[in-house]
């Protein structure tokens, strides 16, 4: 059991360890990059870019309909 | 055009992706040629052992790291508007666009999380050699990464390896490895990164250049601008050889942008290569797009039909011949293309009538007809132009082409230049007292950012009016929202991107400031 859980141990100690001598910069962009995240994937996905075919139709026959519909408007 | 396409929905939609786009790029180009000297500096070091080759080496990875960290993900945004503001397109490409782009999220997310990691916190931890590899892999796997993003573009640029599918209205990959060396994609990819390799040696010959004005860190700044300045010739050496590539590889895929970005109307045989020019609007027009006339001009005789075919005698097509056509060159009209793209366009309301009354035999034989690949090679490929109101729409704003073009290579020649001169320098030991170059190199360091910028606006306008070469016009692709929306979401990301980049460049500044410490 130990051998098992020894490398998978030493994988955490290493990010852990990593994590907790960062230099100020490293701090810094951790900080950046966990807000550029949340914004990113939380609000601008959830809010702002919904997937247009995905919210306006259920099935994948639907969006072909729509999209053969699209293309084959008039001019 | 497209009847129902808002045409500010379009500009704003475009605008937003050009945005985006632009802004992501800041980023990237210098983790693609960054992360190469780097390793190459830290494999110094591994081999001599010498200290200061990792004190080096650790100064130019915490720029990387900074970078690369506020880098990360500006992509993913992208891929949202694809959704959301380009539906039509996103579901017409299929799994073309969505295979290369998920290889490159697993392997971004693979690269980011082992081998960055081992870069910057197993100093010490782990033995030399592992951490040299680690640094050698993250090079190789960031610009692998951008492999697969401009497999992707290319696609755009010279649509191949599919078959259009009328059941699901969506493009079917049937040949993986036409997609992959594709030659547009071979030639951009080459062009890409060697790019991001000049960018970055500029961003080390600049900020090392900065330290010899300032007279401090010289040995750090010396042996820097010895890697930059050989890395860097090599690379815009081969910048200028890939973009001869890349020319080649436009000239048979996309015809109008290279007649465009050369500003040649007339087609001809012995046609000279301008090496500097200024346009200006004649009377002249082509349907309702004005012709652009030279008010003055510097062409190099025969040179551009070397470039283009490798001889003299080679005719290049004129914007008059690809849009009217000439029959003794074989080349057709888009007028003629128009009928063709139409006649695809009818056979697919034939399509549609047919499911919809259940007359499985003539949509079974007409879903046939698009497997063929006579009638895709000699109609389906202008499925496109079944948009255009008048021939004249498939001409390209001339005038953008053709300066964002000049204007790239000139810069081109200005970086070959002054690597030459950084290695003169530091050779003959003089590089300390050149203070005059010194300057030059400090100021040039945003010069590589705008020639790459320059470069993707050639490549996405000068293809214009086509998201997907020949196949779909960026009126036909953008989903139908309201233009508020993506003005709403453009100046939210003008302001994020903004906010970005102020950080990244105080960080920058803040870091260089300090130096190197270990």
């Amino acid at each position: 059991m130990n051998r098992l859980i020894s490398p998978f141990f030493r994988i955490f100690r290493f990010y852990y360890d990593g994590f907790r001598s960062m230099s100020w910069w490293g701090r810094r962009v951790w900080g950046i990059i966990i807000i550029k995240l949340f914004i990113i994937i939380i609000v601008l996905k959830l809010f702002f870019f919904p997937d247009f075919l995905h919210r306006k139709f259920k099935t994948e026959k639907q969006k072909s309909e729509y999209i053969l519909e699209q293309l084959t408007k008039s001019k | 055009m497209f009847e129902n396409a808002d045409l500010s929905l379009v500009d704003w939609s475009r605008a937003q992706f050009a945005l985006t786009a632009i802004y992501h790029w800041l980023f990237v180009p210098l983790t693609l040629g960054l992360s190469f000297i780097v390793a190459i500096m830290e494999s110094i070091y591994v081999k001599t052992g010498n200290e200061e080759w990792k004190r080096i080496t650790r100064f130019w990875m915490t720029l990387f790291g900074i970078n690369f960290a506020i880098g990360v993900a500006t992509g993913i945004i992208l891929e949202f508007e694809f959704g959301t503001n380009w539906s039509n397109y996103s579901w017409f490409v299929g799994d073309i666009f969505g295979a290369p782009l998920a290889i490159e999220g697993i392997l971004a997310f693979f690269l980011e999380s082992t081998f960055v990691a081992v870069m910057f916190f197993g100093w010490n931890k782990v033995s030399k050699k592992f951490h040299l590899l680690s640094s050698w892999l993250v090079a190789v796997g960031a610009n692998l990464s951008a492999l697969w993003i401009l497999v992707a573009n290319a696609w755009m640029q010279n649509p191949v390896g599919m078959v259009f599918n009328p059941d699901t209205a969506r493009n079917e990959m049937v040949n993986f490895w036409d997609v992959l060396f594709n030659e547009v994609a071979i030639s951009k990819f080459l062009h890409t990164i060697s790019s991001g390799f000049l960018l970055a040696s500029m961003f080390v010959l600049s900020i090392s250049a900065y330290y010899l004005i300032k007279r401090r860190e010289i040995l750090l700044a010396r042996r820097s601008i010895l890697i930059s300045g050989v890395f860097g010739l090599l690379s815009s050496l081969l910048v200028i050889y890939t973009g001869d590539f890349s020319a080649k590889a436009l000239a048979k895929a996309q015809p109008v942008k290279f007649a465009a970005f050369e500003a040649l109307y007339e087609g001809k045989q012995n046609a000279g290569l301008v090496a500097a020019g200024i346009l200006k609007e004649s009377d002249k027009k082509i349907g309702n797009t004005a012709v652009n006339d030279f008010v003055f001009r510097i062409q190099i005789p025969g040179f551009l039909s070397i470039l283009t075919k490798g001889e003299r005698d080679a005719f290049v097509p004129g914007i008059y011949d690809l849009v009217n056509g000439n029959q003794s060159r074989g080349i057709m009209s888009v007028s003629e293309k128009i009928d063709r793209g139409t006649k695809v366009r009818n056979m697919l309301e034939d399509y549609k009538t047919a499911r919809k009354n259940n007359d499985s035999g003539k949509a079974e034989i007409l879903a046939g007809m698009f497997r063929d690949k006579k009638f895709n090679d000699e109609n389906f490929r202008y499925f496109g132009y079944s948009f255009f109101k008048s021939p004249d729409e498939a001409i390209p704003d001339v005038k953008v082409a053709f300066y964002t073009f000049h204007l790239m290579v000139m810069l081109g020649f200005l970086f070959i230049l002054e690597f030459f001169l950084a290695i003169y320098f530091l050779f003959r030991g003089t590089l300390e007292k050149q203070r005059w170059f010194l300057w030059v190199a400090l100021c040039s360091i945003l010069l590589p950012y705008v020639a790459g910028e320059l470069g993707w606006v050639l490549a996405e306008m000068g293809r214009q009016p086509w998201i997907i070469q020949d196949l779909m016009p960026v009126s036909a692709a953008v989903s139908q929202i309201s233009s508020g929306s993506v003005i709403t979401t453009f100046i939210l990301f003008a302001i994020l991107f903004t906010l970005l980049l102020i950080a990244e460049i105080s960080i920058m500044i803040k870091q260089i400031k300090i130096g190197p410490k270990h």
